[in-house]
């Protein structure tokens, strides 16, 4: 029979969410007994995915991110959606040290590194509807 | 967010306690810039040992910081590192223009001999 389980998420585009965003997703497939650095690799994509959405997908507005999280068997689905500006191109957004806003400081690591971190990132997104990364990992220990 | 600065010399050591992401990279930005401007030092050693997470925003602010100290001849260094932070700066290439040494005593030592 398949484990299956879970949850969903919902909250403003604030950056004191960030934290209280990895730690969720975190406490949620801390339930396959993953190691520290797999639950390492797992927060720090959810903590590039959910400041993605708030840098670039909102901007200077604030909006609503949603995360959806499955478990089904040993493998971790993520999927982080923002109702933003969109990403205009995603293969230009995805280069590593590509920031649209060189501005801020940004290093434009943050897709590469889900995508390191992660066993598959994908991106879906529209110009003026919004942004969904959907991620997902196996947990080889489980 | 609790930072301490120490000086030794014209070495400034910076102790980040927490987590570094989006939202607390802009007060951990200011507030070492602050020193820098106040003490002008030459050189720059962030102690990482009260870091339990940080993810890319942190790796823009080092880079950022180790510019500011570059531009004046200075060196940039790092130490104690967790091993998953560790994993973040490999990926992103920051132990090229930054020195990463394994402890405090060590750093200091090497970025002095620079």
């Amino acid at each position: 029979m398949k484990v299956y389980n879970e949850m969903k998420l919902e909250f403003l585009s604030k950056s004191q969410n960030e934290s209280f965003a990895r730690s969720v997703v975190a406490a949620f497939v801390a339930q396959l007994d993953p190691t520290i650095e797999e639950l390492a690799e797992i927060k720090t994509a959810v903590s590039e995915a959910v400041t993605n959405a708030i840098i670039h997908g909102y901007s200077c507005n604030t909006g609503n991110v949603v995360i959806v999280s499955r478990i089904i068997d040993n493998t971790v689905e993520v999927e982080i959606r923002d109702f933003g500006k969109g990403i205009a191109d995603i293969e230009l957004a995805r280069q590593p040290l590509y920031t649209s806003k060189p501005e801020l400081e940004r290093s434009g690591m943050g897709f590469t590194v889900m995508e390191t971190f992660m066993d598959k990132v994908e991106i879906e997104s529209l110009p003026g509807e919004g942004t969904i990364i959907h991620m997902t990992k196996t947990i080889k220990t489980a | 967010m609790n930072i301490g600065f120490e000086h030794i010399d014209r070495l400034l050591i910076v102790k980040i306690n927490g987590d570094i992401d989006h939202h607390s990279c802009e007060e951990i930005r200011s507030k070492i810039d602050k020193e820098i401007t106040l003490k002008n030092p030459k050189s720059i050693l962030f102690d990482m040992e009260q870091v339990g997470f940080m993810d890319s925003s942190g790796i823009g602010v080092l880079i950022g910081r180790y510019k500011l100290i570059a531009n004046n001849g200075g060196k940039a260094a790092m130490t104690n590192i967790k091993p998953q932070i560790m994993r973040l700066c490999e990926i992103c290439g920051l132990q090229k223009i930054i020195q990463i040494y394994p402890n405090k005593k060590q750093a200091i030592a090497g970025v002095k001999e620079c």
